[in-house]
């Protein structure tokens, strides 16, 4: 982790954000990604954030990740462990099978070569792709692809998992089902996810609390609890009286920027 | 926050392996072996028929006499007399052992070059686009001062072909690395793969395609040279193809020039098929064969 990283506040917050700033550039072309972001997700929570372009979404994951450094404030993670990412691409090695993107994170950790084989199998009959080990992941639809990126980060055994716009390129059936996926896979490992996307729907469809970041800065201004009993589907009423709801607070930020 | 009621599981489970298997459907199309190999071999074949038929009409319409330009048939004649003479293989081996002397030793120096340029920003600026200069340099250009330096010797032929196959294997390290998609990058960094590791597992992974391309280019540069050397740097005691080429020219002998000249053809001809396969192979694996190519 990044020196600038801290224990989260208290036992019961699995990521603690506290006035997270980041800056890009320097002199007068500087630009402010992120103002002041502070954020605490709970240990088995589910956090959508949501925001127009250039609110800073993918740069707020970064920094949770440890791929990039705040330029101020900071970022505890419960435990001090990495976080899993996944991008809107699946990111796939195009060079290894299925089982072997599975098994990097394994062998990175150092296992033995059984128990990794035990894990991946497993990790694979987790998102249905059991039966697709020895192909490579060209073979592979978008959707499997993606399903297959989510293996590999589960493979970390992180608690925590960042996701950015990850069934952003997908069809609706294909992204319906991985909805599905996802809730089980979240709920059956008491996972901590903060998912970046600009569909207000899904956020109303996953998350326990939509969060919406403003743009150029990003900073929060607005959140809200989702309580509506799980399962959920996509296309109920509860689901669609949310979604109306955040995107009415998105239009009225995207056209503060029209004036 | 997490809920013990979901359901939704015996639904998906049918529906995302129908998916699953609507979605790939029909990307694996089966060709057979010999079907394949017919496709790729008989338009080779005839392009090979129309060039000695255009050989020989080139004989028979009598524009040079046969004592400078024998027809293909002279000349195969002659290469199937030399196959039984140890001349030939002794000169083919020699020219081979020269060309994996000097290739495996480019190789070496290009790789550890490529790499240090590819990883030091000084390095970078100072030498980088040295190596591109030293490129377009055409060896025989080295040759003169290789002389200077190393007299007739094979050191002289040693010299010149590293540097003219070094610097394009370099580069090609230098422009796999730095086209690493730097996606791949963070996946491999939040994989937990930092350092040495980060380059065993995505970077030189990632960078092989063109590092390969760098190597077949680099092979064609030194075999340039080697061939320009042993034209040029004859008179040692070994009679290399190139040697061979300069004698038969020297005492005239059209078939025995003309039929070295083959053999050397198709030795290059040869390499280059098995950095095309290696290519090849790269490509299906990370999936970027085109399908009409195949």
């Amino acid at each position: 982790m990044t020196s600038t990283t801290t224990p989260p506040r208290s036992a019961t917050t699995a990521v603690a954000l506290s006035g997270v700033t980041k800056v890009y550039g320097r002199g007068p072309s500087a630009v402010l990604a992120l103002d002041g972001v502070s954020l605490d997700v709970a240990p088995g929570e589910f956090v959508c954030l949501v925001g127009a372009s250039g609110c800073g979404k993918s740069t707020l994951l970064n920094l949770v990740a440890g791929l990039d450094r705040p330029s101020g404030g900071q970022i505890g993670i419960a435990g001090d462990a990495n976080p899993g990412l996944m991008f809107q691409e699946p990111a796939l090695f195009p060079w290894l099978t299925v089982e072997a993107n599975v098994e990097v994170p394994l062998k990175l950790r150092g296992l033995p070569r059984a128990e990794r084989r035990e894990r991946v199998a497993e990790l694979l009959r987790t998102v249905h792709l059991a039966e697709f080990g020895r192909k490579r992941p060209h073979e592979l639809s978008g959707g499997m692809r993606q399903r297959v990126a989510l293996a590999r980060t589960l493979a970390l055994d992180t608690p925590v998992l960042l996701m950015d716009e990850p069934f952003g390129a997908l069809d609706a059936m294909t992204r319906d089902i991985l909805h599905d996926e996802l809730e089980r896979i979240w709920s059956e490992r008491r996972l901590s996810v903060l998912f970046v996307t600009h569909n207000v729907r899904e956020a109303a469809r996953l998350a326990d609390r939509i969060i919406l970041l403003s743009s150029r800065p990003g900073r929060i201004i607005y959140s809200t609890e989702v309580d509506i009993p799980r399962p959920r589907r996509i296309d109920s009423p509860e689901v669609a009286a949310i979604a109306a709801e955040v995107t009415e607070r998105l239009r009225t930020e995207v056209g503060r920027h029209g004036q | 926050m997490a809920s013990d009621t979901l359901t939704s599981t015996a639904r998906s489970d049918a529906e995302i392996s129908g998916l699953d298997a609507l979605e790939i459907a029909g990307r694996e199309k089966e060709v057979s072996r010999g079907t394949r190999l017919w496709a790729a071999t008989w338009p080779k074949l005839a392009a090979l028929a129309i060039v000695l038929l255009a050989w020989q009409v080139v004989v028979w319409s009598g524009w040079k006499p046969p004592y400078s330009l024998p027809g293909p048939l002279v000349v195969g004649r002659e290469l199937a007399t030399q196959a039984q003479g140890p001349q030939l293989w002794e000169g083919l081996a020699t020219t081979l052992r020269r060309a994996a002397v000097g290739y495996v030793f480019s190789v070496a120096v290009g790789l550890l070059l490529g790499l240090a340029v590819a990883r030091s920003r000084v390095l970078r600026a100072a030498i980088g686009s040295m190596i591109t200069a030293l490129q377009t340099m055409p060896s025989i250009a080295w040759f003169p001062l290789a002389i200077l330096l190393f007299e007739l010797s094979e050191k002289a032929i040693f010299f010149v072909v590293v540097l003219g196959a070094a610097p394009s294997i370099a580069n090609g390290v230098i422009s796999g690395v730095d086209y690493v998609p730097p996606l791949l990058l963070r996946a491999g960094r939040n994989l937990g793969a930092r350092g040495l590791n980060l380059y065993r597992y995505v970077i030189a992974p990632a960078a092989l395609p063109a590092i390969v391309a760098g190597l077949k280019q680099g092979w064609a540069f030194s075999w340039r040279s080697l061939m320009a050397g042993e034209l040029i740097v004859v008179g040692i005691s070994q009679t290399s193809l190139g040697a061979q080429l300069t004698y038969s020219r020297e005492l005239s002998d059209a078939p025995w020039l003309l039929s070295t000249m083959i053999v050397i053809l198709v030795l290059g001809l040869v390499v280059d098929a098995a950095f095309g396969a290696a290519d090849k192979a790269i490509r299906r694996r990370w999936g970027v064969l085109d399908q009409a190519g195949q």
